[in-house]
């Protein structure tokens, strides 16, 4: 792998342009690995580049049946934050923002971190309560939170309606300063240029139709390029963890919904942190182009067809135009959907499963890409080691049987 | 925006209507008798299908009944609706 830096750039400056070299291979995949991982979205990315660089495993396969990053990987709104109320969340997702504080570096890849901080807004009393008790619990968990007055919200954005006869008035907000956004397609092509770069294979448009078992224990999967073997699978398949789950005979406790998006047209910047909001229900950031990107609600059905109903984006528009009467002219680009895997008790599964040498990353819902850094990382440890991590190890497969369920419904300042 | 044909209704838009999440799952007849897989299985797990999937619905804007629907989660396209306490028509899988 060629370092990019200052130089390397002046130097294909010269050269034209010419002269980078792939960032990635595209090899044709071996009869054999030590580990075969099925999905090569951020998780599955960011779980090889683990497993090569923390565990010295590089004989390592990510199957991907389309391309790297073109689920839910590249249709989030790219929001980072780690200020969840439970001990266990808050531990795996902080573990998360602390890699991806040091990502940038590590891969040698500019992610486009920036921190400029996340608002979850107040509009009622019981908002306010709810809001400090997780701001507590937060301080108590060493992520950093606060919590700001109206008067501090308004000097922080500007432009949000203040107004006494605002029909949902804001009566204050948590802020976390080390929240913010980051660039997702940079953090796929991050990960998989380092991960190929210590030797994993890549391998895109090559589907997955079966796991191979033997007595319990899996041997490989079948794909639409060939039998491949291997003595440990694991499955990062987000919304379709369901479908995969179910060729090793597992069922899961997943829901699939669409879940939407969408940017608006360029403006010049004019919001500098990240707006959320659960009871008007909108989300609002600016990208670096200027665009608003904004985050609607989930569908309410389950459903794989990666777009949602227009019901759903017309509720997530009036939202927006109640908190920001001055984006009511704005025009919208571009919306889209992706689908998002939703466990009972809106907490992920990190785990092994019944099926011995089968690990199975899923069940993030919306709460996706916050955490890639951090899944892969806990999810490399559990592959390598076969045995969880302490921060993945409540959030395995067996609590639905044993009861102990991480309820962060409406607990982790989710927008939905 | 599906839209979704009520047996008493007719055709109606999504938004009158609410998703009560996968059909003909039914309540243990001997509750005292599971162990903690079975209620594990009974309260949690679905099947979630990328294809033809049975669903109840319940038009809670109008007539206010619930029903079951075949719905292909891979393209939204409706099969085929039926009342409740039906078993779904055969071949609609």
């Amino acid at each position: 792998m060629k370092k990019y830096s200052i130089f390397s750039l002046a130097r294909n400056a010269l050269g034209f342009h010419q002269g980078w070299e792939q960032a990635w291979r595209s090899p044709d995949p071996k009869p054999a690995y030590d580990v075969i991982i099925i999905g090569g979205g951020g998780h599955g990315l960011a779980t090889a580049h683990y497993l090569a660089k923390e565990h010295g495993i590089t004989n390592v396969a990510v199957i991907e049946k389309g391309w790297l990053g073109g689920g839910n990987t590249g249709r989030n709104t790219t929001i980072i934050r780690s200020n969840y109320l439970w001990d266990e969340s808050a531990a795996i997702y902080e573990k998360s923002l602390k890699l991806y504080e040091g990502l940038s570096q590590e891969l040698n890849y500019n992610i486009m971190l920036s921190q400029r901080g996340v608002l979850n807004l107040a509009h009622n009393l019981h908002d306010v309560r709810e809001l400090q008790r997780r701001i507590n619990a937060n301080k108590l968990n060493g992520v950093d939170s606060e919590f700001l007055t109206p008067a501090q919200i308004k000097e922080m954005v500007p432009i949000i309606n203040m107004e006494p006869n605002a029909r949902f008035p804001i009566l204050g907000a948590s802020l976390q300063r080390r929240g913010g956004v980051a660039r997702h397609d940079a953090i796929a092509w991050g990960l998989a240029r380092s991960a190929d770069s210590r030797g994993v294979d890549i391998i895109q448009q090559c589907e997955v139709t079966g796991i191979l078992r033997d007595g319990g224990k899996v041997t490989g999967v079948e794909t639409t390029r060939g039998t491949i073997k291997a003595p440990k699978v694991a499955i990062v398949t987000a919304g379709h963890c369901s479908v995969v789950a179910d060729m090793a005979g597992i069922r899961l406790p997943v829901s699939s919904f669409p879940l939407q998006a969408m940017v608006s047209e360029p403006v010049k910047p004019i919001i500098n942190c990240v707006v959320m909001s659960n009871a008007v229900h909108v989300y609002v950031s600016q990208s670096d182009k200027g665009e608003l990107v904004l985050g609607a609600g989930v569908d309410g059905y389950t459903g794989y067809t990666q777009r949602g109903s227009l019901h759903v984006v017309e509720h997530q528009l009036a939202s927006l135009c109640e908190l920001f009467p001055l984006f009511s002219r704005l025009r919208i680009m571009r919306m889209w959907g992706g689908i998002v895997d939703t466990c009972p008790d809106a907490s992920p599964i990190v785990s092994k499963t019944p099926v011995e040498g089968l690990y199975i990353n899923c069940g993030w819902g919306t709460g996706g890409f916050k955490s890639t850094p951090g899944s892969g990382w806990v999810f490399a440890h559990t592959i390598a080691r076969d045995e969880a991590h302490p921060l993945n190890a409540p959030f395995n497969l067996d609590r639905f049987t044993s009861g102990a369920l991480i309820d962060e419904h409406g607990a982790a300042a989710v927008a939905h | 925006m599906l839209l979704i044909p009520c047996p008493w209704c007719g055709e109606r838009e999504e938004a009158e209507f609410h998703n009560g999440g996968e059909a003909h799952i039914e309540r243990p007849k001997n509750p005292d008798k599971l162990n903690d897989e079975e209620w594990a299985d009974y309260l949690f797990m679905t099947s979630n299908t990328k294809g033809v999937y049975l669903e109840r619905w319940v038009h809670d804007h109008g007539c206010r009944r619930w029903f079951n629907v075949a719905r292909n989660t891979a393209t939204n396209a409706i099969i085929t609706v039926y009342k409740m306490g039906q078993k779904p028509p055969k071949g609609v899988r």
